[in-house]
């Protein structure tokens, strides 16, 4: 009897592991950041330069690092998107099954491949040819990160649409064709239509995997915190400047404090990202 | 087996099928299959479970086509052009030849749209002409007064009997001559069913009918023709009163009045 007892409590503890963390990082994310908020105010945040090391005044504006990260991310989804439905559409409905087994294993292989290995292909081979394509003075910017980010986004958008796009009752398709539709027309007209919500589901958990990225877009966009819509310029996103600068920051400083307000607003965008994604897929019966 | 024609002398016959065998894989699901389908009338096809019924309904509109692996001989028309020659036309066979499946299965659209399906995609796009087109479908399958005032609400909160009736609709949507039939009240309701077999009463005039179904009252009761299908192969083709009262063969007979099956 207490065996059970024990055993149960055991696997409860385990189970919870991951609500006790989520409430413990989240606690320590603004027991860290609060302070900011008395001094100098969450005014600072607002500013549109990021200069938290400076002889004459010191901004903690995340203004530019917020813009950074949305061109980065909305760039990369720009590719994403239509690279991904288009493969989900081909590898679910078009593909001989012989394709599907050769198609399948390769993209599960490029969401394996480490980001900093992926950082460094964009490094060596990606940033110079965009440069030279565009006759840039450096081949570092966000256009270079997106494209890398693409690569990392496909593997988890291609692979939810396409159980997205699986998960149409076959009887949808039966009934399009007997009415004289055609393949296309059935894809386009009733599989996708009824796979929608799933497939923006899955555009939002690709979009949160995205902004999360860390090691490929430090390595390749440039680290230069302005604000800028270009996509050829130089850019610096959220993740990226927490990862340097965490380093060699003074513990308890106002740069400290800041970089974990940074940490606290790229939080709250993938929790709303999770959120409306899975709210998306209970409501149209996707997922229990 | 001897060929017999059932039929009056001047009867119009809409599908032709000659010396039909069909194939999953290696394995052979139809031997030898010959039958004339008389037009305007109500074919009922019967049968115990795995005899071949559906797959034979299912050459008609060459629905088994989408099933790999599946190989089709002998001659099959329709209006006596062959339906199965290179190069003939799927799309406009299955504006012809209409079918009703098992299990209702509207899109998940509003009800409007899912009646307006059918020609849109071939091709009306005026808004008057398919409003006109999703009235007349909705009132030849018996539907329209229970969703004339929520045609845009999502077709799948209709009851199991009206989606049914929605599928008629959407099926006649496109104009077609023959409706096929597959088992179209076996997953409803008693109530729901004669309501559909009192439709396939009213649309017997303007429509061919070929019909599936494993109850045989209910064979009795809506068809003019019964074709009993036994393991792959057609055991009898007569006036369904004929059947029912005096069968040809034995095995028809043990059928129908349940030793097996």
């Amino acid at each position: 009897m207490w065996k059970d007892k024990a055993m149960r409590l055991l696997m409860l503890s385990a189970a919870s592991t991951s609500i006790f963390l989520v409430v413990l990082i989240f606690i320590f994310l603004v027991k860290e950041a609060a302070p900011f908020a008395l001094k100098p105010g969450l005014d600072a945040l607002f500013d549109r330069q990021w200069i938290p090391v400076s002889f004459v005044q010191e901004r903690y504006g995340i203004l530019p690092l917020i813009t950074g990260s949305a061109l980065v991310t909305g760039l990369s989804m720009l590719f994403t998107i239509p690279l991904s439905v288009l493969g989900a559409i081909y590898i679910a409905e078009i593909a001989s099954p012989v394709e599907r087994e050769i198609l399948k294993p390769f993209i599960e292989l490029l969401a394996s491949i480490p980001s900093v290995v992926l950082g460094f292909f964009g490094l060596v081979v990606l940033a110079p040819l965009i440069k030279t394509f565009f006759g840039l003075g450096t081949g570092l910017s966000a256009l270079t990160g997106a494209l890398l980010l693409t690569l990392m986004a496909i593997p988890t958008v291609i692979s939810l649409s396409e159980d997205a796009i699986m998960s149409v009752p076959h009887a949808y398709k039966d009934a399009s064709r007997a009415l004289g539709a055609s393949d296309l027309q059935t894809i386009f007209q009733v599989i996708i239509p009824a796979a929608l919500p799933g497939i923006i589901a899955a555009i939002m958990l690709g979009t949160g995997r995205v902004i999360g990225e860390t090691m490929a877009v430090l390595m390749v966009t440039g680290n230069s915190a302005l604000m800028t819509w270009s996509p050829l310029a130089p850019v610096r996103t959220m993740t990226a400047t927490i990862a340097a600068e965490m380093g060699e920051v003074s513990f308890g400083s106002l740069h400290y404090q800041a970089l974990f307000w940074i940490g606290l607003v790229l939080l709250a965008v993938t929790f709303l990202l999770n959120i409306i994604a899975q709210r998306v897929l209970v409501r149209y019966g996707m997922m229990k | 087996m001897v060929e017999t024609s059932p039929f009056p002398a001047d009867t119009e016959h809409v599908i032709t099928a000659r010396q039909v065998n069909f194939f999953y894989g290696a394995t052979q699901a139809l031997f030898d299959i010959s039958m004339d389908i008389p037009g305007r009338r109500v074919t009922a096809f019967i049968g115990p479970s795995g005899c071949g019924k559906s797959t034979f309904l299912r050459i008609f509109n060459r629905m088994n086509d989408t099933i790999a692996g599946t190989r089709l001989e002998g001659d099959v028309r329709i209006n006596g052009e062959d339906i199965y020659e290179n190069g003939s036309n799927v799309v406009s066979l299955r504006r012809k030849v209409g079918m009703v499946f098992q299990k209702s299965n509207p899109f998940p659209k509003s009800i409007f749209d899912n009646v307006a399906y059918g020609p849109r995609i071939h091709g009306t796009k005026d808004r008057q002409e398919l409003a006109e087109i999703v009235e007349k479908s909705l009132v030849r399958s018996a539907l329209w007064d229970e969703v004339k005032d929520r045609l845009d609400t999502n077709a799948i909160g209709l009851s199991g009997g009206q989606q049914q009736r929605l599928c008629i609709a959407r099926a006649l949507a496109v104009g077609p001559e023959i409706l096929l039939m597959d088992e179209p009240a076996s997953a409803l309701d008693p109530k729901s069913t004669i309501r559909i077999e009192d439709l396939i009463g009213e649309l017997r005039n303007d429509y061919t009918i070929v019909i599936v179904t494993h109850n045989m009252q209910q064979a009795a009761r809506i068809s003019d023709y019964t074709a009993f299908f036994y393991e792959g192969r057609l055991v009898e083709f007569n006036p369904t009163k004929k059947i029912f009262t005096k069968p040809r063969e034995k095995q028809t007979e043990d059928y129908i009045t349940g030793r097996f099956g």
